[in-house]
């Protein structure tokens, strides 16, 4: 299987605080790999790296053999973990922004999934609660046409309901073409989504498998290893 | 559908478990299709490449064959069913048995509480 991400050695330094830590990672195309860890262990700095807006201190990181610049932030669909878009924005401007921005922007797509998530093109971003945001985010990503997904805690602070919709929309949208990135501590909701699972400590990765191997091979969920793990 | 989901098992021999079970109650009969793996997978919220593993493996056990471009069909072999209806049968009776004995019951008490609640039922 063709590889889409790759890194060695990878580190990354605040001055001298340490966010990656030599941290080794393959994403195969096609596959939707799961980045757990929790709070501060290093997933949305090597997020940022893989997104091109921040460049590591030292080791390599190839997206489809390219380094991050241009040609990767053209590939990869980013969803940071905060609000980027203008507070005077309506959601039909938010839909106009990604078209300007990105040459992969399915605009009929977008429409889709607006439906689908129950938005309104008419309202304005600020008015939007959390959940709805998200929503929004999800779906403005998603329209991408892209070959890498990466998705910082998409299910962060949603009802249950909410994040039904998310999943729902992840899933339809994937294809056997791209690949998925998704960060999370919010294991139990996700993990049936998970080919592979990467466990992620101190800017370094401390486990990795295929769900359903570790799953059988240690007779526990995603989950329940997590907790183990992060004891 | 349901999709409760033990954790301790693998997700794909719980969706083989799935698809059986509804072979062997016969709301899936023989050459029906089954659902397509992206059906299925937004229906159950799991991974695609997990449906798909969970198909071919009934592929590999004969319960199910692929048709190319059409889907995946349940068996026409009627004796492969009820094979698979009597080893399902099977299990949960070794299940129950070593419950009830792990509960004390001997094998004769067994029959006989399993005689009374049949005829309860009927």
């Amino acid at each position: 299987m063709e590889t889409i991400l790759k890194c060695t050695d990878l580190k990354k330094y605040y001055f001298r605080k340490i966010a990656l830590n030599g941290l080794n990672v393959e994403i195969k195309r096609g596959r939707i790999m799961g980045l757990l860890g929790p709070n501060g262990s290093g997933k949305t700095t090597f997020l940022k790296i893989v997104a091109g807006i921040l460049r590591p201190s030292s080791g390599e990181i190839f997206i489809n053999g390219n380094k991050p610049g241009r040609k990767t932030k053209a590939q990869v669909s980013y969803l940071p973990d905060r609000d980027y878009l203008y507070k005077w924005m309506r959601i039909s401007d938010a839909i106009d922004f990604f078209k300007d921005m990105y040459d992969d922007f399915d605009e009929g797509k977008a429409k889709e999934l607006l439906e689908f998530m129950d938005l309104n093109e008419d309202s304005k971003v600020k008015e939007l609660s959390k959940g709805m945001s998200e929503k929004l985010y999800l779906t403005l990503v998603l329209s991408r046409k892209s070959q890498l997904y990466v998705l910082d805690e998409p299910l962060g602070g949603v009802d249950p309901t909410t994040r039904e919709k998310i999943l729902d929309a992840i899933l339809k949208n994937y294809t056997e073409d791209s690949s998925i990135l998704i960060t999370t501590h919010l294991v139990s909701d996700i993990e049936r989504l998970f080919d592979d699972v990467a466990f992620i400590s101190e800017g370094k990765i401390i486990l990795f498998g295929n769900a359903e191997e570790l799953r059988s091979e240690k007779k526990m969920s995603i989950d329940e290893i997590y907790r183990e793990v992060f004891k | 559908m349901d999709s409760e989901f033990d954790p301790n098992i693998p997700i794909y021999v719980q969706i083989m478990n799935i698809v059986k079970k509804k072979i062997v109650n016969e709301e899936l009969k023989p050459e029906d299709k089954l659902f397509s793996v992206r059906e299925m997978s937004v229906k159950l919220k799991v991974n695609p490449n997990t449906i798909q593993r969970a198909y071919q493996e009934l592929e590999r056990q004969g319960i199910a064959y692929k048709q190319r471009g059409m889907g995946t069909f349940v068996s026409g072999d009627i004796s492969i069913i009820k094979k698979l209806k009597k080893e399902m049968a099977q299990d949960i009776l070794c299940n129950f048995i070593r419950g009830m004995k792990e509960l004390g019951f001997s094998s004769k008490e067994i029959v006989e509480v399993v005689r009374e609640n049949i005829q309860e039922d009927v």
